[in-house]
């Protein structure tokens, strides 16, 4: 049997049929096509999948799909507006913070709230150019913080 | 310099923010299947049947293979291997049937329906009960499980031990590390209607792969060509032929559709070619002047059931062994071992982490014992640039005092701590590696071509492969320096397949800069001349731009075509029978510093500050030459302190994230990175290597820093509070 779906995805309403055991995750990524939530452990221990529910960062492979109902979901599809990069997407870009890039789609969606984002697992870069780049969008966006 | 030195963001940096990078997940053909394999559950045993019926009848199923449905060849770096095993299993995890169907739910519940009997015989997981007499035997034509003994030596061994004023010794264990790529394993394979194969596979090897799996596919490797996606980390996991390649493949073509595989996390860790398991026994001897006089060492190496890259990690130890240091006596045996475990691979570093841990905690102790400053004692010893060593090296650039001095002005020691129970110290450790590539096939070659089109743009086509480290954009530095555009009118066509691309051994040894750059480097000079000389025959002024000057030779007859090609292949040798050689057309040194607090009552130890100096060369882009550095720092850190695979009876117990643990962004400390330039004669601007260095030192100098702290001497990693609580209390 399936289920309805109506929920809003990088600002667009979308509706659609589901198996009720879908993973968030498995209907972002097959079902819309949305490659940029990536798929590294399925077990929530990688973060590599998260993506903002309701503003909040989840591991979109714990989270079945029928929970997103009405929710709005951004992926890192959903980040740069216009063309124009988001500020911590040009952050993670200009300071290196970036080298195989697997993780970074969840890392950048991650940061986007968390100072430390202690749920992403990087194996590349050490951490220490993702510190940065944090650091960089912080005092770029938040002058007065 | 306008582009070489430079911190240019990667230029496949704004794709991976956005989500756009296509790695092997993301791609899917018209018509493309899913495969599943099914794997052995048993160690070691006979297969007696497998009863592939039921498998059938799941619906949607497109293709059953066993080994009776595949060409009948083996394969590997000692001929041990097959894709699907047919009569016999020597791991947990060994290839005993796959499935194709529309998708991976079917191809599961098909390979869970085939019926397996497989005879159990007794199996064999450590490397000193695998050497015993009468051990179980994992390929009977060898005879044994020893794979081969690797000898060195120099000097003489056993007078340098009598005259010393201090000798120490002891035995170092090292565990199995996973790569721990955060994009699983995979690859899609198709063929076209002239029998033709390509395949889409994240593989670090892509012109090897072409030879080996046509020869595991019976096919030739002109009918087969490769395709890399983005490839979401690699650090050696990528670096030989698998079982699941040329299952793809031939799933694929029985099936006459594309067919793709995808590993899940914990089939990730369960066939990860992962660093070996590694026994060192090691003995050191200095004068009482802090003159080294010999080292000697006897080293088990574990292949795990079949024979890939594990098994030649003591042909880089050697290399460090025989090289490093002024040592007048040198001697060296190490034996690699098959064991009933998953097989064991490359893995940044290659057998140096294992070795120098040892090495540098004895060059530590030596030093306390002879009361000299750890790094005045490494001083008196150290390599210089000109000479070559006795085992055949030969030192060109070397700022190996330079790093170790960057390490002396920045680590101070440590104030004390709050409470009498914590404990803090500081440490060093060096490193010695290949800079300049590694001999370690015939070739060590690669292929560039630089085209310049009639707008301007500059095309590099190499051989070389990105995975993630950067090599994109260096190698568009390289060629952007060298014709003086901007580094913005520079593609690299990474997304071409080998039809196109030119050969290159692939992506190890910390190579790429400095091979592929000097490829790139001597494409792109030879195209500026051909600029120059358009330039002058069309009398066109020295200062008329690049697409003008390329169009105005597409547009008259008898034109040219601003096209240039180069095969770099450094001036360096294999090494010999005896493992003397210089294998590498330039060499790096690297010192890292550590301070640590280690709590006596719980044996935890917490890093507080890393320096991290090494020699480069010349930094092509000091951003993604720092970014090698504390990526390398921090996985040498997990290998130290954290990460192991856990086995029980051949099973590993610790497969997913969760118990498995790599460094997450709580557990790095402040790391200072000091980039050191000797400007070596033969790289490309003066480049050196940096891919690996990083990675080796920090665990030596960690354990180092902990026996300043506490005076307990660990050797064994991971260093857990366990063991280290366990060090403190004599080994109880």
């Amino acid at each position: 049997m399936k289920l309805r779906l109506s929920m809003r995805v990088n600002g667009n309403a979308v509706e659609l049929e589901i198996e009720p055991h879908r993973t968030l995750l498995e209907v972002l990524r097959n079902d819309l096509g949305l490659a940029g939530v990536r798929e590294g452990c399925s077990t929530g221990d990688c973060g590599a999948c998260t993506v903002l529910v309701n503003g909040k960062p989840l591991v979109s492979c714990l989270m079945l799909a029928p929970d997103a109902e009405g929710a709005s979901i951004v992926t890192i599809e959903g980040l740069a507006k216009d063309g124009k990069l988001d500020p911590m997407q040009e952050a993670f870009v200009a300071k290196g913070a970036i080298q195989c890039g697997f993780c970074t789609p969840g890392m950048i969606l991650a940061a986007k709230t968390e100072d430390i984002p202690e749920g992403n697992l990087c194996r590349c870069t050490g951490y220490t150019k993702i510190q940065e780049a944090i650091r960089e969008e912080r005092r770029t966006t938040r002058p007065q913080a | 310099m306008k582009s070489v030195g430079q911190r240019v963001p990667k230029l496949d940096a704004a794709d991976k923010a956005t989500g756009k990078s296509r790695y092997v997940q993301d791609l899917r053909l018209p018509g493309m299947l899913e495969a599943k394999i099914l794997r052995s559950q048993v160690p070691h045993g006979r297969i007696v049947s497998i009863d592939v019926t039921e498998a059938w009848k799941v619906p949607g199923v497109r293709a059953v293979l066993t080994a009776k449905d595949i060409p009948a060849k083996v394969w590997g770096y000692s001929k041990d291997q097959v894709a699907l095993k047919g009569d016999r299993v020597r791991r947990i995890g060994d290839e005993l049937a796959a499935v194709a169907a529309p998708d991976i739910e079917a191809a599961t519940e098909a390979c869970e329906r085939i019926k397996v009997v497989i005879e159990p015989l007794p199996a064999v997981y450590g490397m000193e009960a695998a050497l015993a007499p009468g051990a179980p035997l994992l390929h009977a034509a060898r005879g044994s499980n020893l794979v081969q003994t690797h000898l060195y030596e120099h000097g003489r061994i056993e007078e340098a031990f009598s005259k010393a004023a201090k000798i120490v010794e002891g035995t170092f264990v090292l565990p199995a590390q996973q790569h721990g790529c955060l994009g699983p394993a995979g690859a899609i394979a198709e063929w076209d209607a002239n029998g033709r194969l390509t395949m889409h596979d994240p593989t670090q090897i892509p012109f090897l792969v072409q030879r080996d799996l046509a020869e595991a596919l019976d096919i030739s490797p002109a009918d087969l060509r490769i395709v890399q996606p983005c490839i979401g980390g690699a650090f050696g996991a990528r670096l030989d032929l698998y079982p699941h390649e040329a299952i793809v493949a031939l799933l694929a073509k029985k099936t006459g559709t594309p067919v793709r595989i995808l590993f899940s996390r914990d089939e990730d860790f369960q066939t990860d070619p992962v660093r070996p398991r590694t026994i060192v026994r090691l003995r050191t001897a200095a004068a009482a002047d802090g003159t080294l006089l010999g080292r000697d060492a006897d080293i088990l190496v574990d292949c795990g059931a079949y024979v890939s890259w594990g098994a030649m990690t003591p042909v880089v130890m050697v290399n460090t062994f025989g090289n490093f240091y002024h040592c007048p006596a040198a001697r060296y045996r190490a034996r690699t071992v098959c064991t009933n475990t998953q097989p064991t691979g490359a893995f940044r570093g290659f057998g140096n982490p294992e070795l120098l841990f040892p090495m540098e905690t004895q060059m530590d102790e030596l030093a306390r014992a002879l009361k000299m400053d750890p790094i005045d004692f490494r001083l008196k010893n150290a390599n210089r640039a000109e000479e070559t060593t006795p085992a055949g090296g030969h030192i060109t650039s070397c700022g190996f005092k330079e790093v170790l001095e960057a390490v002396r002005t920045r680590l101070k020691r440590p104030a004390a701590p709050a409470a009498p129970h914590l404990k803090r110290g500081i440490g060093v450790a060096a490193v010695f590696h290949v800079g300049g590539g590694a001999r370690i096939y015939r070739s060590d070659g690669c292929g560039a071509t630089v085209k310049v089109d009639d707008f301007g743009k500059v095309v590099v086509v190499v051989g070389a492969t990105d995975i993630g480290q950067g090599m994109e954009t260096a190698m568009a530095q390289i060629a952007a320096e060298e014709l003086g555009v901007d580094v913005s009118m520079v593609r690299v066509a990474t997304q071409a397949d080998t039809d196109i691309r030119l050969w290159d051994v692939g992506v190890h040894a910390s190579r790429t800069t400095f091979i592929a750059g000097n490829a790139v480097r001597l494409a792109a000079k030879e195209a500026r001349k051909q600029i120059e000389d358009a330039r002058a025959a069309l009398k066109l002024p020295a200062d008329a731009p690049l697409d003008k000057v390329v169009r105005a030779e597409h547009f008259r007859q008898k034109g040219r075509l601003i096209t240039a090609s180069v095969f770099y292949d450094p001036p360096t040798s294999m090494v010999d029978k005896a493992n003397h050689g210089n294998v590498s057309a330039a060499y790096t040194w690297g010192c890292h510093g550590a301070e640590v607090e280690v709590d006596t009552e719980t044996g935890q130890v917490v890093v507080k500050r890393i320096v991290a100096a090494h020699d480069i060369g010349r930094a092509i882009n000091p951003m993604h030459a720092e970014g090698q550095v504390e990526g390398g720092v921090i996985q040498g850190l997990g290998y130290a302190m954290f990460e192991e695979c856990v086995l029980k009876d051949g099973r590993m117990q610790n497969g997913y994230f969760l118990d498995y643990r790599m460094p997450g962004i709580r557990d790095i400390p402040e790391i200072e990175t000091v980039l050191v330039e000797t400007n070596d004669p033969e790289g490309p601007f003066g480049a050196k290597g940096i891919g690996e260095p990083p990675i080796v030192p920090i665990g030596p100098a960690i354990a180092n820093a902990i026996a300043d702290a506490t005076g307990v001497r660990m050797r064994e990693f991971p260093m857990t509070p366990e063991r280290v609580w366990r060090a403190l209390r004599g080994n109880r």
